[in-house]
């Protein structure tokens, strides 16, 4: 079929720097067009060339076989594309109705019309296959239907291309299932579909074409059946992917940390484990599953109930201090929010958890901060062009990166990793991989919670499932599987489910 | 190792200057070069002592401001709290009777705690309560206030003895190497304040709460003590801020200190630390604080504008103030 909208040889430059460089890509009706790469690729930028947020800086785009400029999203958006944010673009106070509609809302004369708004958001979102009421204020929604009432309102508008820019980070595997099946839907009524993911699994799973790009440039097109998600990941790094995981180290060290009958009023209840040295264990589970909830609580970040005996001393952390001066560090899963200060440089941000070592008598030494930030970008492989930089001027990967070093700075004994990998490109995550292991090897305790399965099942020597609230139970060495995890997660076995959670 | 560090530093861009940082002081500049041509006297040397010595109050409580404002937070209860201080140590004075430098210290003393407490109790409200310091200090305004009327009965409390006003006399008055007292102590508050701002652990977190205070909060940040004391370092600022403003007129009423929580906050935000917090210049706040002074100066000696609209156009000079700084920010 003729594609529907095409680049050709679009290339954008930012300043003296050539972010995509005549990259070339097709959209046809009633299709589904993979592009994949690692961070820095040029994904965002083609999408948002696409999509009328960026001019190209050369090259043309053609739209029914006619030269087309954007001058803006909105001119996309007349024509029907239609991108689907990444981020989450709601206003919280609003109900999920109001939202659906806000800039374009539906009226009767001066008035807006409630009634009719309400009627035709409660119709989109059970196309949908989501069970939201559109009367929610949308801050009660978990963060999965927030994704939906975006998708929906990207959809009110008629559409002939939609853009999906990752849109499973923040879904279940259940509910990238519906996501999935509302793609299929799309497909069978003629949308030409762009899919933007870090995930090779679902990528295979759903898509017809995949495009492939790395450092700016194309690197190949391909039909989806010719492709393994192998393949995949050796064309986006450009070298053979030798070992995303690093070997397991025997894991025999002594318990370091008991936690019995934790509980986080509101999202956890009777939790019970151990954790040893040289170890690094798993923390599985559905999103909202409370496996953040219960180490924030376990670290005085908020309030819980229970005991923990850490190296056989009881200890209760009321204040976040405590846990850190007795060594243990948890890093947060939202690194923008709560890792990083994002206005502010590379120094600051590392050096704000260790400040303290920073010092010469009452004054910070910043000789010593710029001595360490040196060591920081060798050790963890911080690629930045020049030093002010400020932190929101990092990629993702190169953001976590600077986020573990900060949190390194503090010798911790014990270390809580939430979603240490997600939205990093497949290479970081690789080094991330290997640097928890070595830091497991060098006999700290560690703790990683994943929503990614195969990320747990390829670095834990043991996995511990959280399904509402609880621990549902422990996957050991041996008998790691996807399945098993699941079977945990869910309460029930699911084939589907697994394959929709399959990720790099 | 020195090949790593070499390659970075080479990567630094050539020195670009800071736009923001300069822009007050190009304003500044500006209105000076306006004053002496709409009046070559505004640039005689008594006429500029004058009005860098009248800025010294604002200057100094401004100061404290950019401690509040940098870590996201906000006192609207400088002004009254200057009236109630000042009341407060005008009675401790004219209570202790005597005329000797000992019941002047003491005098100080007092209005330096009684100012920190001040502080102490917003900030306390505001971290213990858990409370907007917007209300907070809202409702500590008018409490402040009602305290100076009720102090002075609704009328002026004044410093009676006739001799501990001479001896006092020359902290507002008085000049060394012929600088005025009021602009030394608000160069060596400043001086202090920067040291504290920019070389301190406790000043780089307080620009880290209001950059993002769960990032602070995370990283291990007592976030609480750090807010509690930008209060009182603000507090004590009113306190020194009173201490040169009592000899001037010797008396405090219900209306003094009127309005200068805006003239403080103008002051601030003019010098280009940004409301929402996340950082502080305090040479900046100086300099936005001498500003509004020639501002009104310029107006007095010059008949473009009528004097009374001077509130006027210090209003338009602090919008036009953030849209500057909007501006500039948009180039980064």
């Amino acid at each position: 079929m003729a594609p529907i909208l095409k680049a050709v040889n679009v290339s954008k430059s930012f300043g003296p720097i050539k972010v995509l460089d005549s990259v070339s890509l097709a959209l046809e009706p009633g299709r589904v067009h993979a592009v994949i790469g690692e961070n820095g690729a040029g994904k965002s930028t083609l999408m948002r060339i696409l999509s009328g947020h960026y001019q190209p800086s050369e090259g043309q785009l053609i739209w029914e076989g006619e030269p087309i400029r954007f001058a803006g999203p909105f001119e996309a958006e007349q024509k029907g594309v239609v991108l689907i944010h990444q981020e989450i673009l709601l206003a919280d106070d609003l109900t999920v109705a109001q939202n659906l509609f806000l800039g374009r809302e539906l009226r009767r004369g001066l008035l807006v019309d409630d009634g009719a708004m309400r009627e035709r958001a409660a119709r989109v979102l059970a196309d949908l296959g989501a069970r939201i009421s559109p009367d929610a204020e949308t801050r009660t929604l978990s963060l999965a239907d927030r994704q939906f009432v975006q998708i929906a309102r990207a959809l009110l508008v008629p559409h002939r291309v939609v853009i999906f820019d990752e849109p499973t980070t923040v879904l279940t595997p259940v509910e990238a299932d519906k996501l999935f099946a509302v793609i299929g839907r799309m497909r069978e009524a003629g949308v030409a579909v762009l899919y933007i993911s870090h995930r090779l699994g679902e990528v295979k799973a759903i898509s017809d074409t995949v495009t492939v790009l790395r450092d700016g440039r194309h690197v190949t097109t391909a039909e989806t059946v010719d492709l393994e998600p192998a393949d995949m990941a050796r064309l986006m790094v450009g070298r053979e992917m030798a070992k995303l995981y690093p070997a397991k180290a025997e894991s025999t060290g002594d318990v370091v940390l008991v936690a019995d009958g934790i509980g986080v009023p509101g999202y956890v209840e009777d939790a019970s484990f151990t954790l040893r040295r040289s170890e690094i264990l798993g923390f599985g589970g559905l999103v909202g599953a409370g496996r953040t909830e219960l180490f924030e609580g376990l670290v005085g970040l908020r309030p819980s109930r229970g005991t923990l005996t850490l190296f056989g001393e009881p200890v209760q952390f009321t204040d976040p201090r405590d846990a850190l001066r007795a060594g243990i560090v948890y890093l947060s899963e939202d690194r923008k929010g709560k890792g990083l200060l994002l206005e502010e440089e590379l120094r600051p941000n590392l050096t704000l958890a260790a400040l303290r070592r920073f010092t010469r008598g009452p004054f910070i030494d910043t000789g010593a901060e710029d001595r360490a930030l040196s060591q920081s970008i060798r050790d963890f492989d911080i690629r930045v062009r020049s030093r002010d930089l400020l932190a929101r001027q990092l990629s993702g990967g190169n953001q976590q990166k600077l986020f573990l070093a900060k949190m390194m700075l503090l010798e911790p004994k014990i270390v809580i990793a939430d979603e240490p990998t997600r939205g990093v490109d497949i290479g970081t995550k690789q080094q991330i991989y290997s640097f928890l292991a070595q830091l497991a090897a060098k006999g700290a305790a560690v703790v990683v919670i994943s929503s990614e399965m195969t990320e747990l099942i390829g670095l834990c020597h043991r996995i511990l499932v959280m399904r509402g609230g609880r621990i549902a139970g422990e996957v050991a060495e041996g008998n790691m599987t996807e399945d098993a995890i699941v079977f945990l997660a869910t309460g029930v076995h699911d084939r589907l489910a697994v394959e929709a959670a399959m990720p790099a | 190792m020195s090949e790593a560090i070499q390659e970075i530093k080479t990567a630094r861009p050539a020195w670009r200057p800071d736009m923001r940082a300069l822009s007050p002081f190009i304003a500044l500049f500006a209105l000076i070069v306006l004053g002496t041509l709409l009046n070559p006297d505004f640039l005689s040397l008594s006429n500029l002592t004058n009005v860098v010595t009248r800025s010294a109050f604002i200057a100094i409580i401004a100061v404290g401001a950019t401690f509040v404002i940098a870590s996201g937070g906000l006192d609207l209860s400088v002004g009254s709290m200057a009236a109630f201080v000042a009341g407060s140590m005008i009675l401790v004075l004219n209570g202790m009777g005597a005329a000797d430098g000992g019941t002047l210290a003491i005098g100080m003393l007092a209005a330096l705690a009684i100012s920190a407490v001040c502080g102490l109790a917003n900030g306390l409200i505001v971290t213990v309560g858990r409370i907007e310091p917007f209300i907070v200090t809202l409702g500590t305004m008018g409490i402040f206030r009602a305290l100076i009327i009720y102090l002075a009965a609704g009328g002026t409390l004044t410093l009676s003895n006739f001799q501990l006003r001479e001896l006092y006399r020359p902290a507002y008055f008085g000049a060394v190497f012929g600088i005025p007292v009021p602009v030394l102590a608000f160069l060596a508050v400043a001086a202090i304040a920067s040291v504290i701002l920019y070389k301190t652990p406790f000043g780089r977190h307080v620009v880290a709460i209001g950059s993002n205070r769960e990032v602070a909060r995370y990283s291990g940040v007592p976030i609480w003590r750090v807010t509690a004391l930008t209060y009182v370092i603000q507090g004590l600022c009113v306190g020194l801020a009173v201490l040169v403003y009592v000899p001037r007129l010797g008396s405090a009423t219900p209306t003094t200190g009127l309005l200068w929580e805006l003239q403080a906050i103008t002051a601030v935000v003019i010098g280009g630390t940004p409301l929402r917090g996340g950082q502080g210049r305090i040479w900046g706040t100086i300099i936005g604080a001498i500003i509004l002074e020639v501002v009104g100066n310029i107006m007095v000696l010059s008949n473009l504008v009528s004097e009374y609209l001077i509130g006027a156009v210090q209003g338009a000079i602090i919008i036009i103030a953030m849209l500057v700084q909007r501006s500039l920010q948009r180039e980064r």
